[in-house]
């Protein structure tokens, strides 16, 4: 049951993913990439972190794509205009597979058996960000006011003039 | 959990009707059962509500203005809804040429996909919540805010400018609404210390002094949260006054302009059922969801109150379109920015200053203090002279 359930999701994410790399409208594209996204996050669903892949829509679907899709309405783009086929995405492509299957094939596998899983239950990501993370989640904070302010005075109206 | 037969009624055919199924079919399929029960309970229900607002709303409307309503499909015109349906059935479903035809036609199933997805976690009575999960109002946010993105889809791919400026107006203000509606829900996750509807629920079914229900909307925080919760949820599900996105006088219909026939009535069922989500998380994070107002009314049935307390809700939805004009883009986004994003990170403070002074009559004063200093000081900021001059940028010319 859950190997077909993992065939069947990554086979869509990854068609997604596929579509989001050779789409010609921008708008398919970025509209693909929320399709992946919510592959991605039913892979959380999957593993029982029910939590993550519920934050992946959130944020990702949420707000990264509706961002993107924004960005793309923005800006200037010629939908007529037909690329040539790059060469050099080929050989960064195989550079990068190549990469990946030399370190995996390096990888030594863990021999012992893993450990029992407790349930990560949102009460628990709680308490741990609360605790042992706290100082991240307040540079987070920190970070995300600073970009906050800083979007604003982009926009702000002009009185001096 | 207790409850008498007429509470559990629904709770029994359920389990009745998986009896038949049990050991005659695999396990899985069993749940597989289970999960399509829920389902089709939900559309029944959910649907037929739809159904019946909608000519109560026409209804209530006509008694506001003064005239009488839909009155000649059925008793007192309430076959309307069919008449309505079936009118929507036949006809033509027009596409617009230029218009990009997939995304054209996935934006209104999405939207009513994603609309009914956040019914599911809602509890609706004792033992009555289709889906139970540890997160639940987690994930009704994730699924509302996809939402925003089906929205985007119909506004550009109906490739029309009155589809696509509804769209952004749409994008806008759910964007900037969604903030101040999830902060004014952390007090109460705050406060309960669970993302599961069930444990808030359950947190809200004792009595102060044996009469007093133990609901949030009875703090000040709580109170100040569901004002602003009920706001932000009229803005989310774009009615008026805040209909700015499909404002029929300036943009046509909004995202929905180039879209006829049954689609056209999908979004519109996509928006009521939207409409009756949001009341219902709110019905249940501050109104006490399923719990009787007072103790000796314990006897009526769970499911009955939780749908009075939506039926005021959804009321009080249908007097304020009667009732108030639609509001301005600039004066919506002032709204959201500068009042109640402040005022839902008050509640949080007020929230946290109840918790810290022991939950009593202390907490109540020292929150109801905060909430009333904050209000205060923000409405004596935002009394600013204005002047009407053409709007400047300094940077982003």
């Amino acid at each position: 049951m859950s190997a077909v359930t993992f065939a069947i999701i990554a086979i869509l994410t990854l068609a997604a993913a596929l579509a989001v790399a050779t789409l010609q409208k921008l708008m398919h594209a970025a509209l693909s990439f929320a399709v992946m996204f919510l592959g991605i996050s039913a892979f959380f669903f999957l593993l029982g972190a029910e939590f993550v892949g519920l934050v992946q829509v959130f944020v990702y679907i949420g707000a990264v794509a509706v961002l993107i899709v924004f960005t793309v309405l923005l800006t200037r783009h010629d939908q007529e205009k037909t690329r040539g086929f790059n060469w050099s995405g080929v050989v960064v492509a195989l550079a990068v597979f190549g990469g990946l299957i030399w370190a995996i094939t390096k990888t030594k596998l863990l021999q012992s058996a893993p450990r029992p899983i407790e349930p990560i239950t949102v009460h628990r990501i709680g308490e741990l960000l609360m605790t042992s993370y706290v100082w991240p989640v307040l540079c987070v904070g920190v970070l995300l006011t600073a970009a906050l302010i800083g979007a604003l005075i982009l926009v702000m109206e002009d009185k001096g003039q | 959990m207790s409850g008498n037969a007429v509470d559990q009624i629904f709770i029994r055919a359920k389990e009745w009707l998986l009896s038949l199924l049990i050991g005659r079919v695999p396990d899985w399929a069993v749940q597989i059962a289970s999960s399509l029960i829920n389902i089709a309970a939900l559309l029944g229900v959910f649907l037929t509500l739809f159904a019946l607002i909608s000519v109560l709303e026409r209804k209530i409307l006509g008694r506001i203005q003064n005239r009488y309503g839909p009155n000649r499909v059925g008793p007192f015109g309430l076959f309307q809804p069919v008449a309505d349906g079936i009118k929507m059935l036949i006809k033509e479903d027009i596409v617009p040429a230029r218009a990009d035809k997939i995304v054209h036609f996935l934006a209104p199933v999405l939207i009513a996909a994603a609309a009914i997805l956040t019914l599911g976690v809602i509890p609706y009575g004792r033992n009555m919540t289709p889906f139970v999960i540890d997160g639940g109002i987690l994930f009704f946010f994730a699924v509302s805010s996809a939402s925003e993105l089906t929205v985007f889809m119909a506004g550009w791919g109906s490739n029309n400018k009155y589809s696509m400026l509804g769209a952004m107006r749409a994008i806008a203000q759910m964007i900037s609404y969604e903030l101040p509606l999830i902060i004014t829900v952390l007090p109460v996750v705050m406060i309960v210390g669970s993302l599961n509807p069930d444990k808030i629920v359950d947190a809200q079914g004792t009595y102060v002094f044996g009469f007093i229900p133990h609901w949030f909307v009875f703090t000040p925080w709580g109170a100040t949260a569901f004002l602003l919760f009920f706001v932000s949820g009229l803005v989310e599900s774009n009615r008026t006054p805040f209909d700015v996105p499909e404002g029929e006088s300036e943009i046509v219909a909004g995202h929905m302009t180039e879209y006829s026939g049954f689609k056209y009535a999908t979004f519109f069922m996509a928006e009521y059922i939207g409409m009756f989500a949001v009341s219902g998380l709110a019905v249940t994070l501050f109104l006490g969801a399923w719990h009787a107002p007072l103790p000796f009314l314990e006897f009526i049935p769970s499911y009955l109150w939780f749908f009075a307390k939506l039926s005021i809700l959804l009321f009080v939805y249908i007097w304020l379109r009667g009732t108030l004009p639609r509001t301005r883009v600039d004066q919506i986004m002032n709204f959201a920015w500068k009042f109640m994003l402040p005022m839902a990170f008050t509640c949080l403070i007020a929230a946290a200053i109840w918790h810290y002074t022991g939950r009593g009559w202390r907490g109540w004063l020292w929150s109801a203090g905060v909430i009333a200093a904050v209000y205060f000081t923000l409405s004596i900021l935002l009394e600013t002279k204005k002047k009407f001059a053409p709007r400047t940028y300094r940077f982003a010319e």
